[in-house]
Order: C-alpha cells, then structure tokens, then sequence
C-alpha cells in the first residue's frame, strides 16, 4: 500500500478538540464530520486538502479526548496518512482500528516542510521526500498490529477470529 | 517477578503470570462503559460482531455529555443508548434524572472496585485507577468489541513512579498536585505509560483527590493512572459496592522509566493558563503578575464535582457574593451529590452567593451546554481541558484550577488565591 500527496504541517500537541470541536459531535456522520476536521486551528483545511494529502505535526499528536470521530473526520476528508513525532496513545489505537494509517518518525516530522510532495510505503515503512530528494525510515507496526491492520480494523479481526 | 501494579492486574485478566511493557496482550474485561456521545457511534460497530452483550451486568452506557438532550440530534443519540441499554437488559441501566457524570456515577455506584480491568469510550476512564484498578479510555471500534466479546488488546504500559510524601496545606487539593505534575513533566510526559502513585504520602489524600489526580492522568498522555489500595480505599468500596475486589501491590523490584518524588506540603494552589493542562502556573507568581479579569467560572465535572470538592468551594463562598461582572455555573457530578447539596445546605450558599446551580451533566466542560463562552471571555474551570475552542468560542480562554481557586475567583472577579479569602 501507498500514499502520495502534497503536505499539510502543525506543530505539537494538536488534540481531538480541535481535529474536530466537540460541538459537532451530536453526529457520528462521517462525512458531516469531515467537513468541521481541523475548523479551530485552520478554517481553510478543508477546502485546501487534495485525496490523498498528508499531514505531518509534532510530538502527542491526536492528544485529549477519546473520540474516534477524530481519526474519522481526517480518513474521510481525504488525509491518506499523519506522519508525527509521536502520537497520543487513544488516537493511535482509534486510528489502527479504523483502517487509517499513521506513521511515527521524528526525523521526517522534524525536515518536511508545508507543501511538500511526499510518496509513504506502507509495507516498509518508507517515508520519500520528492521536493527534498530525501528518505526516512518509519517506526514500522509489530506484527500483531499489522496483523490487525491487513484484516482492515478490529472488527474483521475478531469476526475473523470468531471463525477460527 | 517484577511487575508494577498495572503489570499485575493486566498479567491476571490475560491469564499470565508475567508481562512485560510493550508486550502486546488480550485481556478479559471486567466493567465496559461508553457515554451519549460513543455509545451511539458504537452500536453499529457492535451490530457487525453479535447480537447481544458479552455480559449484561459488566455494560453501562451513560447519558451525560448534552444531557439533558441540547438539541434533537443529542436526543436522538440518547434515545440510542436508551433503547439499547433497555433492549439487552443491562443491569445497570442509567437515564438522566437518576444517574450522573459517568467517572463519578460508577464509582458511586459501586460499579467498579479494586484490580479490575475497565475500558470506557470516554478518555477520563483513568479516573477509577484511584480505587486500584486499571482502567483507562478508548475509542468507538475499541467499545464496540469491549462490549461484543469482553476482551480488548493492549500494549503492556511501562511506569513512573510517584513517590508521594508529606501533607497538603490549607486550601490546597488534588487538582493542585495533578497540575502541578503535569506541569512537571508536561502533557506528553507519561505518554503510552502508567503513573503510579504511592508512598506515605497516599494516606493523607482522600478519595475524592485521588480520582480528580487518576482523573488527569491522560492529561499527561498517561495510560492510566494508579493508587494502591488502603483503608480509606476499602471503606469506600465497602460503603458503595457489593462486588468482591482485588488488591494488587508493585513487586518491590518493579522496573520504573522515572521515580519522582513530589512533597505534598509544598505544593501550593495552581492554574493552567490557556491553552494546555500543562501550561502550570503557581498562585504566587500569579499573585505576582497583573490581574486576569474572569467572566465565568465553572465548578463541577468528573474531576471536581464530588462532595468534597462542593463542600469547599462553599466553605468559600458562604455568606459572600458573587464579582457583578462574573456568571458561576455550579453542577453536582451525580443525582446523590446534588441532593446532598441540598441536605447540607450548600444548595443554599451557591445560589444566595449568586451561582446557577445546575443538574448533574458534563454540561459546560466540553463546550456543549450549559455554560458555553463567547469570544474573548475568560473562565476558571475546576474541569480538565483548556484547550482551543473547548468551552466555545475559539478565542475563549480557559484556566483550569482547583474547586477553592474557582470560589476564590468567583468572588474576587479575576483568579483569586483562595489563601487569601478573608484577609
């Protein structure tokens, strides 16, 4: 699997409560929640973001409250990875559970700039820089999240499961 | 074996003698929990997976982010959960009206004890860790199986160590050290692990701080927070619980990240300014600095809206009045605690000094109701967030604080040193 886009970049700490405000949770519609993702700390987010874009931020990404609506609201407006310094722990899992790929790696986190054209393998966790001409290689998944990741979320894991 | 005590618990519940952080487990869980805002979002996911609850007596749904219902969508996600919980004949069916702020209720209630394993679709769920259990939030995919099999993976956490020592001062309280350490280590300081708080210390916080400390807990990036059992925490439990529980001790040689010792006696009351939980400010230097003129103050949610956390914001406010240019929003965290109000007559302080006091609901915290800030308006809030937006308006400005810091304030019209009210 693999994502290609151009890159939207913030800064450390952008939490749930922003990623998308907690006055839009009275629905769970997917795409009415995409269409509020990122409103309080970028109001153009949504109208800038190709399919298939990227974004990259600092350290705790995702931090705050535990709504799955946030991963959500960024898979469906189209976010096709977040690469991050590191990640808070609610986000992370909500984002493995619900098929949306994450990356953690400091070194791309820190060196892509805003608008930079970025190519990701997912299988090895390569990062590209096309517009820098640079590589960098992602924390890659233990095995049993992988696992979880190519069953597409936890709900086909443990149906599968189920099955035997 | 040298395990800490999340370690144990989790060791138990996934049928282990030993674990080890970063071991990736299944677990069997005792108590699953979601609220109006996940359980709805929930239920389809659940619907993929099975028919009916793993256990009707472990699966609770609470109805209390924007409750009462604050629009026709919020009533239609509450109805959701109702029908639902109604349905599978969940034995601790809540509705509004008879329940309260879930981190409080379930205590209360007696619905989760010691050396558990407890998830909740609500990120606060670290809050039970003050009874010595491991619990801590989740997302909606995570609930939905939580509630279909009973069973959820984990990442084993790693730990800091929370050497507790001393005697917290007058007028400083739980809120004051779990501020105080997340400033100490800021909101990504415990990421991924497990804060366990032990030492002499421990005995001299009631349970009330411990929950309002494990409360914040995920504002350190924690995965749960955690005190050992003593006799206060088995009076507690015995007083509100039939469930039989399990006390759990860290191995003596337990592997810890960090141990930091945190002297209780020193700390003193303390604000986070805008727009993180981390962003910790002392009363001194704010006494020190120019006045921050309020609008609002909030005093209630599932940090600080249990009994004694009431009892000593009215301590403060009796008899006084309420800043002309200040609104204060008082709302018990359960239908027991606001009936208590009444019977010990605090009801009567809040409202003479000029507070609304309102139903038990999650109300103002996260910006639903109740409370909501416009532009450029300041508040005191004994709640746990402060972040962009989280009360209202993008340019609202949150700082979070203890329950006498919030009275204090309340009657000053700008962030008060509760140590000072009287002089």
């Amino acid at each position: 699997m693999k994502a290609n886009g151009k890159v939207l970049k913030y800064e450390d700490n952008v939490d749930t409560d922003v990623i998308i405000p907690a006055r839009y949770l009275n629905s769970f519609d997917a795409k009415e929640l995409a269409s509020h993702a990122m409103v309080d700390i970028d109001p153009t987010f949504v109208e800038r973001l190709n399919p298939g874009d990227i974004m990259v931020a600092g350290k705790n990404f995702g931090c705050g409250s535990s709504r799955e609506h946030a991963p959500l609201a960024l898979k469906t407006a189209g976010v096709s990875c977040v690469i991050a310094k590191s990640f808070a722990r609610i986000f992370y899992r909500n984002s493995i559970n619900i098929g949306f790929p994450i990356l953690e790696c400091e070194e791309a986190a820190n060196d892509i700039d805003e608008g930079n054209d970025v190519e990701i393998d997912f299988d090895s966790g390569k990062i590209y820089n096309k517009t820098k001409n640079k590589e960098y290689q992602a924390q890659p998944f233990p095995e049993f999240l992988q696992n979880m990741i190519q069953a597409n979320g936890l709900v086909n894991y443990v149906n599968e499961k189920k099955r035997g | 074996m040298s395990m800490t005590m999340t370690q144990k618990i989790l060791a138990d519940h996934a049928g282990l003698k030993e674990v080890v952080a970063g071991q990736l487990i299944e677990a069997k869980l005792d108590v699953v929990m979601a609220n109006d805002i996940t359980g709805p979002m929930a239920l389809p996911i659940f619907k993929q997976m099975a028919d009916h609850v793993f256990d009707k007596d472990k699966v609770v749904l609470v109805p209390d982010h924007f409750t009462p219902n604050k629009d026709i969508k919020s009533a239609e996600n509450s109805k959701a959960i109702r029908e639902f919980s109604l349905n599978q004949c969940l034995t601790h069916h809540m509705e509004q009206g008879k329940c309260g702020v879930e981190h409080a209720i379930l205590p209360e209630r007696g619905i989760v004890v010691a050396g558990e394993c407890i998830i909740g679709a609500d990120s606060h769920t670290c809050t039970y860790g003050a009874l010595g259990a491991f619990s801590t939030g989740v997302g909606t995919t995570d609930i939905a199986t939580g509630m279909a099999t009973g069973e959820l993976w984990f990442k084993v956490p790693s730990a800091i160590k929370f050497v507790l020592k001393g005697k917290l001062q007058p007028y400083v309280s739980g809120k004051d050290v779990i501020l105080h350490i997340i400033g100490q280590i800021g909101v990504d300081g415990a990421l991924y692990k497990s804060m366990e708080f032990v030492g002499e210390g421990v005995q001299e916080l009631s349970m009330d701080d411990r929950f309002t400390i494990c409360n914040m807990a995920i504002e350190a990036g924690a995965k749960n927070g955690i005190f050992p059992v003593d006799e206060q925490t088995r009076e507690y439990m015995d007083k509100h619980s039939k469930k039989t529980y399990k006390e759990y001790v860290a191995d003596e040689d337990a592997v810890y990240d960090e141990v930091i010792e945190i002297d209780l006696s020193k700390i003193i009351p303390t604000v986070a300014f805008p727009h993180l939980p981390g962003n910790a400010h002392t009363m001194d230097e704010i006494n020190n600095d120019e006045k921050v003129y309020i609008d609002q103050v909030v005093i209630g949610s599932c940090t600080n809206g249990r009994m004694s956390d009431l009892r000593k914001a009215a301590a403060i406010l009796k008899g006084k009045q309420v800043a002309e240019r200040v609104r204060v929003m008082v709302v018990p965290a359960t239908q027991k605690i606001f009936v208590q109000c009444i019977q010990e007559g605090l009801a009567e302080i809040f409202v003479e000094a000029g507070c609304a006091f309102n139903t038990p609901s999650c109300g103002p915290c996260m910006g639903g109701h109740m409370g909501v800030m416009a532009k450029g308006e300041k508040c005191v809030s004994t709640t746990n967030r402060n972040f962009v937006g989280r009360m209202g308006d993008t340019e609202a400005l949150i700082y979070l604080a203890s329950p006498e810091v919030a009275a204090a304030s309340a009657i000053a019209g700008y962030i008060a040193d509760p140590r000072k009210v009287g002089e």
